[in-house]
């Protein structure tokens, strides 16, 4: 059976590997905290697997998180001069090899969709061949690497060291963005346990007239929407606003379709996701991978659409789930 | 109450610029203690947080035959190729991007495209080259309009396609939850229905967005030729 964690692992290893390129990189005036934070990283990437299956302490980790943040925060990590082929080598090179460079582009995608829909099933003495409920993470693992192979025969490019060179300089101009999904993962957790969303549901009621359908509806989408912006995601929301007046007001007293409501309420959240720094994953990471000089760029641009819509839901929810 | 100042911490931090790592680290670091876990409880949380959310840098795999494909031009021939569509502005192209993004995700293929494997070595270039073929080179500020229209159009169409289909997370999350709870017995199918009038808005909504700003672009890039060629004029 093929494995989330051998990803997992092949992840951490490579930023292993570039963490070791990164100390040596003489361009970069910051070359050893660069270094100590993908590192630091990658190795946590692979210890990873122990925490998960409880074979090992998660302290430890989350002292080398701190420190990741701290080294990034205060910014002992910068980036060094990427060894690349000028613009016009590149012109030259795609007018050479043509549209042959999308097949590698297009062998990830395509590998993902394989996994997705067909190698799902595929059996080998009655065990998955992929593990189960991660087939589209392994499908893009796999396309990957995959597409890598089939890049360097199309290319004729020999030497390993480029593709992760060119890699590295990719993850050093993203920088710190690249931790901000994974600690904002844990800040939900944190929020979570520490009863942050009891509160918030506390508030929500507290705030909330009796006998007015349509104001318990504005309550329900517009607090998915302003929770799931302070916690940047949707579904730590969700069970919040539910508890308070999904279910009891909107489902229990005024007698709603539950599957409209609670379908609907899910995306008001989403509106809010479209907004929010907290979704890092999908708006500051991007930011810094298409390298933008303003970080909040995609959240103006999605801000328009994420409040019409977030009106839509109220309008579809009141019409059509009582 | 007192739990809800973590809340606060991350609202001032994120308002007043701060480096987000430090904001969420400080957040919660206070939330867990003034939540009563001890110090010891708060690192492993960090830690079992990080192991747990993983998934969500995986992405980085695809980074290295990224890297390499742009070094031998992908991003050029992307441009190239679509330079031969003369019809295909950069607003028709961006809401064609959202449809099939909103389309694979309703089919559960939510890892086809994304950010790092379509938007940067592809969309982003097409869309650029799309204005450009019209209008010459882009100054930086349209540059980067286009670009974060392009990570707009990802982010719309994964969000709003991804819950008309039924084994997603969040569908889970919602039966899972409710039929726990309140001992009720809600279908995936039943929520996924749901879902689609939501997503014909969203497609409607952000589209015509998209194609609008063929005309934005228009404005400021005429305006800007316009400058350029009376300030060339002036200097002669």
């Amino acid at each position: 059976m093929i494995k989330a964690e051998w990803f997992y692992w092949l992840v951490g290893l490579s930023f292993l590997v570039m963490a070791a390129q990164m100390v040596t990189d003489r361009s970069n005036p910051k070359r050893f905290g660069t270094g100590a934070f993908w590192g630091l990283i990658g190795a946590g990437f692979i210890y990873s697997s122990w925490v998960v299956t409880k074979q090992a302490p998660a302290e430890p980790l989350g002292v080398a998180v701190l420190v990741m943040a701290c080294l990034a925060g205060f910014g002992f990590t910068g980036r060094g001069t990427p060894r690349t082929t000028t613009p016009e080598q590149r012109a030259a090179s795609a007018a050479k090899l043509g549209n042959r460079l999308f097949v590698p582009a297009l062998t990830i995608p395509v590998v993902a969709m394989a996994c997705a829909i067909g190698v799902k099933h595929v059996t080998i003495g009655g065990e998955p061949l992929l593990q189960e409920g991660s087939e589209t993470i392994l499908g893009l693992g796999i396309g990957a690497v995959v597409a890598l192979v089939v890049g360097m025969i199309i290319l004729r490019e020999k030497r390993i060291s480029v593709p992760v060179q060119s890699g590295r300089s990719m993850l050093e101009a993203m920088g710190w963005a690249m931790l901000l999904p994974q600690m904002l993962a844990t800040l939900g957790a944190i929020f979570q346990v520490s009863g942050v969303g009891d509160q918030v549901g506390k508030l929500a009621t507290s705030v909330l007239p009796e006998d007015s359908l349509y104001i318990a509806v504005v309550v329900y989408c517009v607090g998915m929407f302003a929770f799931t912006m302070i916690m940047g995601n949707a579904f730590a929301a969700f069970p919040v606003m539910t508890a308070a007046v999904g279910w009891p007001v909107l489902v229990g007293h005024f007698d709603g379709n539950p599957a409209a409501v609670l379908a609907i309420g899910m995306l008001a959240g989403f509106c809010g996701t479209l907004v929010t720094p907290m979704a890092a994953n999908f708006n500051i990471v991007p930011a810094a991978l298409l390298e933008l000089k303003d970080q909040y760029g995609p959240i103006k641009a999605q801000l328009p659409t994420a409040g019409v819509l977030l009106g839509c839901n109220i309008v579809i929810m009141a019409l059509f789930a009582f | 109450m007192i739990v809800l100042l973590g809340v606060l911490v991350v609202v001032i931090g994120f308002a007043t610029k701060r480096n987000p790592l430090l904001v969420v680290g400080v957040a919660g670091i206070a939330t867990g203690l003034l939540g009563g876990l001890s110090p010891g409880k708060v690192l492993a949380a960090f830690g079992e947080g990080f192991a747990g959310s993983r998934a969500v840098t995986i992405f980085a795999i695809t980074l290295p035959v990224i890297g390499l494909l742009e070094r031998y031009g992908l991003q050029e021939q992307a441009r190239n190729l679509i330079a031969r569509f003369a019809r295909l502005t950069t607003g028709r192209f961006l809401a064609l991007y959202l449809g099939l993004r909103q389309i694979g995700a309703a089919v559960g293929l939510t890892n086809v495209f994304g950010h790092a494997q379509t938007v940067r070595p592809l969309a982003v270039p097409m869309a650029e080259g799309a204005a450009e073929r019209k209008y010459g080179k882009l100054p930086d500020r349209t540059r980067e309009k286009v670009r974060s229209f392009s990570a707009s159009a990802d982010n719309v169409g994964l969000f709003f396609g991804e819950d008309v289909f039924l084994a997603v997370g969040s569908i889970l999350l919602i039966t899972g939850f409710v039929n726990t709870t309140y001992g009720t017995h809600l279908e995936p199918l039943q929520l996924a229905l749901w879902a689609i009038p939501t997503a014909v808005c969203a497609f409607v909504v952000h589209g015509w967005r998209l194609l609008r700003l063929d005309r934005q672009l228009e404005r400021e890039l005429l305006t800007a030729n316009v400058r350029d060629t009376a300030a060339v004029e002036a200097a002669q």
